[in-house]
This record gives C-alpha cells, sequence and structure tokens, in this order.
C-alpha cells in the first residue's frame, strides 16, 4: 500500500466524560473488559500496515502511556519509525495545545521527518474497526486535499458533532461544526486522510493566518471552495462522548454481532497481562456475561463486563454493571446499572442502582 | 568490567513425553497445555526469572516447532535480556562428533560452551515436566551455605510411590550418601524433583569424565550423579515443601489440573505473589451465558451450554446444549450443540460434533482398565463428526 504514517490525538473532549477522564485521558479509558479506547486506532493502523504513529498527548498522560509501554503489543517497538510520543511542550510549542491545529502544529516536526506520502490522523474516542487503507485507496482515486471518514447515525445530547452533506461523487459539499444532531446523519468520525506535505503545508499556513479552529477555520471554508471528499465507514461504530454513550459501547459487546466484528479476527491488540485464568466457584451463576481472567465468580452477574480480576462475592447479584479491574465486590451486595472504576473495593451487603441512562458511577480506588 | 553471571539455568526440553499419548504425537512436551492458559515450560521459565535467575537454556530436540515458537525471544518471561536471556538450543552439527542429545548428561555437556559465556559460578539444571512454584534463589543460598558440589531438590512422596523416582538416603544434616534411581526397595520418601544446582566448575569436570566413559547411558540421575558420589564430592539434598507435580502422564496431568479448582485449590494459580508469567493470547475476556460451576475459562471462549470441574483454555467454544464435566480443554475447541464430553482431556484445535459424546460419567470411567486410567484423550487438531461416539479411556489421534 501507498506509505502512511499514522497519528492519533489520545486526548478529545475528555471533559465530556468527566468521570473517566480525572484519572486519565480519553484514549486510556478502560473498554470492553481488556482494552483501552485508543487500542483502536491504533489497532486498525497497524493492521493497515502502518509502522509508524505518532501519538499526540495532552493532559494526565502517565495513564496512556503505562498502557502502550514501548508500543511491542502492537508490534511498534521499531528501530525505524514505530510509536513516537509527541507530549506537549516538546517541540516549538511554549504552551499546552488549545486546539486540534495547534495540537497537529506540534505534530509537525515528527511529519516532517517522516518519509511516507500519506498520513492518517485519528481521535482514539470511539470503538470501530476501520482498514485505513481502503479511505487511501479512495483518497489517491478521487485526488482529494482531504479525505474526512463518516458514519451515518443518529446523533445523541452532545452539541460538538461535526456533520457532513456530500455529492453523489462522495465530494463535501458543507460541513455542520457544533450543532445538534436531529435525525440519521453523516457524522465524520474524527479520522481523516492526507498526503503529508499537504497537511504540512495546510498547518503552517493556517497558524501563519490565525486560524484557530481546524473545523471552523479550515473544513467549513474547504467544503464550499475546496477538493474535498468524505469516506462512508460502515461497520460498527460508537464513540464514547458521554457517561451513557460508553456504559452502551460497554454493553453492545454482549451482542454476538458486534462482538464478533470487532473481535473474531482477534487482531485488536493491548496491554497483556498475566493473570490466572477466571475462576467460577459452585455458587456461581453467570449470564450473559463478559469475564476477562484474573475474576473470582462466586454470586450472581447478569448482562455485566467485568475487567480483569474481579471478585464477586457469595450471594453478591451483580446486573447490567461495568466493573473495571481489581475490584472486590463482597458478599450478598447488590449491584445494578453500575460503572465501577478501577481498584474498588465494595463490603458486604452494600445495595447500589443507577439506571441505563444515568448509570452509578464510582470513582477510582473508592471503598464503599 | 567482565560480564558474567552468577548463575545460568539449563532446561532440559527435548523428551518426548511418550506416555502423554496423542498429546505428544507432534509437541514436545514442555510444550503441552495445562491450566487453561499455560504451557508445562511456563512454570520452570517463571521460576526463574521470579528467583532472579535471566539466563536460561531451553534444550531442545523433540518435535521442538510450537516449543520454539512459543519460547521465542523470552519477552513473556521478562527473559529478552541484552546479556543473557533466553535461549533454545538444538543438537548442531560440529567438525567432529556430530550428534543428537543422547542422554540428559550429554545434552548439557554439549553445551559447555554455551554455559561457558557466562563464566557462571553455579549451574541450575531443570527440566520441562513438572508443575509447581519454586524459589531457585532459596535453594542456591543452600547450596553456598552447605558448600555443596551439588544440591538435588527433593521432596517427600508417599513411600508406595517412591519406585517411581530417584531416591535420596541422606545423613540428617542433609548431606546424601546415596542415590537410587527408581529403587525396587526404597529405603526413603524422599524423591529428587530433577532440579539440581551444581557448582560450574565439578558440573564440567563431571560431564567431561561422563562423555570419555563408554559405559555411560549419559544420564544424570543414573551416571553423572553417582559418579560424584562415589567420587566423595559434597552432595546435598535440599528439602522443597509445596505443591510439586510431574504431568508425565495422562492421568496426572489431568489431576494437576483439577487441582487448580475448588474454593481452595491445591495449586492457586491467582496467588500474585510469584505470577507465573505466559505468551497471553490476544482475546476478549471470556462470554458466559450457559451454566459455568467450579470451573476455570480463559479468556476468548463463548461458553453457551454448561461447563462443570472442568478447565476450559483460550478460545474454546460451548455451544448451546453441549456439557462438558471433569474435563481439561486445552484451547481452539470447538463443543458443538448437544454434545457431551466427560472425563476427557481434549487437545487444542479440536472440533467435537453435534450430539457427539466422548468419555463416560466419572464414576463410571474411572473404572475402566486403560493406558489412560479411564480418561479419553482427543489429540490436537482432530475432528468428531456429528453423533459420533468415543468410549472412555480411549485415545483418538485421527478424525472420526
Amino acid at each position: 500500500m501507498a506509505s502512511t504514517v499514522g497519528v492519533i490525538f489520545s486526548s478529545t473532549n475528555d471533559e465530556n466524560v468527566p468521570e473517566l477522564t480525572k484519572v486519565r485521558s480519553k484514549g486510556s479509558i478502560p473498554y470492553g473488559g481488556r482494552y483501552r479506547l485508543v487500542d483502536f486506532a491504533l489497532s486498525c493502523m497497524v493492521n493497515s500496515g502502518i509502522t509508524t504513529v505518532g501519538m499526540i498527548t495532552k493532559n494526565n498522560y502517565q495513564s496512556l502511556m503505562d498502557h502502550l509501554g514501548s508500543g511491542k503489543e502492537w508490534d511498534l517497538a521499531r528501530k525505524e519509525g514505530g510509536l513516537i510520543l509527541l507530549p506537549p511542550y516538546s517541540d516549538e510549542s511554549e504552551m499546552l495545545y488549545r486546539n486540534r491545529l495547534e495540537g497537529l502544529k506540534g505534530a509537525s516536526a515528527f511529519l516532517k521527518k517522516c518519509k511516507e506520502d500519506f498520513v492518517v490522523v485519528a481521535d482514539s474516542d470511539a470503538v470501530y474497526k476501520l482498514d485505513y487503507r481502503k479511505v487511501i485507496d479512495q483518497h489517491i482515486k478521487t485526488n482529494a486535499d482531504l479525505t474526512l471518514v463518516y458514519h451515518e447515525h443518529e446523533g445523541g445530547d452532545i452539541n460538538s458533532y461535526i456533520m457532513l452533506d456530500t455529492d453523489s461523487n462522495g465530494q463535501i459539499i458543507s460541513i455542520d461544526v457544533n450543532q445538534r444532531a436531529s435525525g440519521v446523519r453523516k457524522h465524520y468520525i474524527n479520522v481523516f486522510v492526507a498526503r503529508t506535505s499537504y497537511l504540512l503545508n495546510l498547518i503552517q499556513t493556517s497558524i501563519a493566518r490565525g486560524y484557530s479552529s481546524f473545523s471552523g477555520d479550515i473544513l467549513v471554508p474547504a467544503a464550499k471552495t475546496g477538493n474535498i471528499y468524505g469516506y462512508k465507514y460502515e461497520g460498527y461504530y460508537q464513540n464514547v462522548d458521554s457517561l451513557q454513550s460508553y456504559f452502551k459501547a460497554n454493553m453492545d459487546l454482549l451482542d454476538k454481532k458486534i462482538r464478533t466484528e470487532l473481535f473474531a479476527d482477534r487482531d485488536i491488540y493491548t496491554k497483556v497481562n498475566d493473570a490466572a485464568p477466571a475462576k467460577f466457584s459452585e455458587t456461581a451463576k453467570v449470564s450473559n456475561s463478559l469475564i476477562h481472567d484474573g475474576c473470582l465468580i462466586e454470586g450472581t452477574v447478569e448482562n455485566c463486563v467485568l475487567f480483569r480480576g474481579v471478585k464477586v462475592g457469595k450471594g453478591a447479584v451483580l446486573k447490567n454493571c461495568i466493573i473495571m479491574s481489581e475490584n472486590y465486590i463482597g458478599d450478598n451486595c447488590k449491584l445494578s446499572y453500575v460503572v465501577s472504576d478501577k481498584d474498588v473495593a465494595i463490603r458486604n451487603g452494600v445495595t447500589l442502582a443507577g439506571c441505563a441512562q444515568k448509570p452509578y458511577f464510582i470513582n477510582k480506588g473508592m471503598h464503599i | 568490567m567482565l560480564r558474567k553471571k552468577e548463575c545460568v539455568a539449563m532446561l532440559l526440553a527435548g523428551g518426548q513425553g511418550s506416555r502423554l499419548y496423542a498429546l505428544t504425537s507432534n509437541i514436545a512436551k514442555p510444550a503441552v497445555c495445562f491450566g487453561a492458559k499455560y504451557r508445562i515450560i511456563d512454570f520452570p521459565l517463571s521460576n526463574c526469572i521470579n528467583s532472579g535467575i535471566d539466563t536460561v537454556g531451553v534444550l531442545t530436540q523433540y518435535q521442538p516447532l510450537i516449543l520454539n515458537e512459543y519460547v521465542g525471544n523470552g519477552q513473556p518471561w521478562d527473559l529478552d535480556r541484552t546479556f543473557g536471556g533466553v535461549h533454545i538450543l538444538s543438537p548442531y552439527e560440529a567438525k567432529t562428533d556430530t550428534s543428537w542429545y543422547k542422554g540428559t548428561a550429554n545434552a548439557i555437556y554439549q553445551n559447555i560452551r554455551f554455559m561457558k559465556m557466562y563464566d557462571p559460578e553455579y549451574v541450575l539444571i531443570l527440566s520441562g515436566d513438572h508443575i509447581y512454584k519454586m524459589d531457585y534463589d532459596k535453594m542456591l543460598a543452600a547450596h553456598k551455605a552447605t558448600g555443596a558440589d551439588c544440591t538435588i531438590a527433593c521432596m517427600q512422596v508417599p513411600m508406595k510411590e517412591a519406585s517411581r523416582f530417584g531416591i535420596l538416603n541422606t545423613n540428617p544434616d542433609g548431606s546424601i550418601y546415596e542415590f537410587e534411581e527408581k529403587p525396587k526397595q526404597p529405603k526413603s520418601d524422599l524423591a529428587s524433583m530433577g532440579i539440581y544446582i551444581f557448582t560450574a566448575s565439578k558440573l564440567f569436570k563431571y560431564l567431561e569424565l561422563d562423555e570419555k566413559d563408554p559405559n555411560s547411558e549419559k544420564d544424570f540421575g543414573k551416571n553423572v550423579l553417582p559418579a560424584m558420589l562415589n567420587a566423595g564430592e559434597k552432595m546435598y539434598s535440599y528439602r522443597f515443601e509445596g505443591y510439586w507435580k510431574d504431568v508425565g502422564t495422562i492421568s496426572s496431568l489431568w489431576e494437576a489440573n483439577m487441582d487448580l479448582l475448588g474454593d481452595v485449590p491445591k495449586f492457586d494459580l491467582r496467588d500474585t505473589e510469584r505470577v507465573i508469567h505466559s505468551r497471553s493470547p490476544l482475546a476478549p475476556p471470556a462470554y458466559v451465558e450457559g451454566k459455568v460451576v467450579n470451573s476455570m475459562i480463559a479468556n476468548g471462549c463463548d461458553i453457551e451450554g454448561t461447563v462443570i470441574n472442568s478447565v476450559v483454555g483460550t478460545n474454546c467454544v460451548i455451544e448451546k446444549g453441549a456439557e462438558v464435566k471433569d474435563c481439561v480443554l486445552m484451547g481452539n475447541t470447538v463443543v458443538k450443540a448437544g454434545a457431551k464430553v466427560n472425563y476427557s482431556i481434549i487437545d487444542e484445535d479440536v472440533t467435537i460434533g453435534k450430539k457427539a459424546v466422548i468419555g463416560d460419567v466419572i464414576e463410571k470411567a474411572s473404572l475402566v482398565e486403560s493406558k489412560t486410567s479411564g480418561i479419553a484423550v482427543l489429540g490436537r487438531g482432530i475432528c468428531i463428526g456429528d453423533g459420533k461416539e468415543v468410549a472412555a479411556g480411549d485415545i483418538v489421534d485421527k478424525n472420526i
């Protein structure tokens, strides 16, 4: 395929999910029993033949760095290229970037060094599986300046969507920024492709002109006058822009069709942890749930996603819960619609309940 | 500064494991799956790194493909070192006297140059067919404290089983005065665990002597250890207390897997003190919809049937209405709807057809006279057709 470099934003709109991003960036939000959100964009890049990925970090990225390590789990611990962290203050930038454009400017020194002809820029705020090679193929075929990937779905309650309209050839004719979506629309999923030289030039001229918004100052005008195309991604897509959508994204995995689409090929890579296999006791009752290695189940678990090393005590009943790693759920607890962050301990007999629209959230490390 | 390693480990992994029958028809015994997500070799390799030994030679000979691929560069055990680390040592062609490894002692002898690269004070000899957690560093400390030339790890076994082992007869201070390989009339119940620490210079000396002896079978237990004892070298026993199991037979392999189950298992893999590392496969968490009781389930499984008293390895699928009881499923196995699998060991990549019946309930099967004590065994990669039957105690290594 055409030589391509990847750039990933590990923090975007973190403030939409304050609960989960208090101790981490968007990309390192734990997901699906063993993954982090960033695994999807990163694995897709690797599976698309990309061997050089720059990771733009912003705030509290310690947990992200811990997760990514040298990049070896993604085969990105390399002499040539590989995973390269692009933390703030590392380049000519004297302050923390305030918007996507400044973030890209911070990455431009990295991009200048890359010999690859094309660049894929992606966020790490969503679960999807996309072959970027197809986007690049279309990009070459249409001879576009930019190709934006979109997915058709109904919007949620957030005001930060970017929606596209395309003509019959796929060329983008208008872009709506920061609007509430009504009905099914073509949502830009914050993945775009460009020639590396084009993007570098674009960043430079935009900064010189004092632009501050990638979408507002570049995409919107370009839709009117420029040469930008949409690429329609038709697979599973769920972004995490609220606790509610986080809950849904996890629960979606209990659907065999979605699970198969994402994981049947076993090519979503993630950090490996050597936990012993899950143990189910004589009293275990488990239905429609995902159970990771390291769990010890002595109670009842229904419609749940349990991360590594969760202990569920005797007589405890968990329904519709997402329990992150190393949680201890005491005997006879009753939990329903609970999202529990890592390292939480809940004493025997505690009852906690939320609802699908508003799951009950427990902060990392809490003792209840 | 001259770089050296105080202690180098040599892991004997070349054995065929013929008493595991179909399970080792095309892989070496140390590569046999254990405990849902491990292979036997994970235990000695993890023990090494957990004991501070980061230089390990793995001696392979029989069917090494899967073993070599599994060990790889040693990264899962943190044994990918710039100096040291894990090295696969297979027999090689030499200018003169090219040969296969002729016995345990000859295998180590042929790799003296490897050991000497690290200029070690001590050499730890391990075998790749035991399940246990052990701190070799403590044993090394004992070896230094006694000033021994060779220290042999041992443990008490039931007297009636003692004749299956190499037996150590010791003085009260732990020094060994006699070594008997599989004696008919054992004088003690202290069995050698096949784990030796040698002072390196003595090991090299006696390996060279043994190599020159035309009557030697080139075996540690039969030749090298008795020769050292006869020459009056200081040999000590090192008592190990804890779980240790030889998994060289179908029934012991089954038992060792079952020892992982229960509220207070005989062998606890969940103990985070000394983690057993493995090449953890890339799989999502297990999906469980059926009935799973007193069992161990690895990642990547899809369980919609019933699993009772079983160890189920990575990426197994148990379809609706299928029943698995008192079984060891090593991984990547599909048990189709309505199939019944009892008291069996199923190797990797097996497909069991709809309504097939494998083995018999443990109460009846364990009475069956067979090489496997009634356990049905399905070999790697085979396919059992819909509705087909495999009787208790049968070993199957081709499609039915």
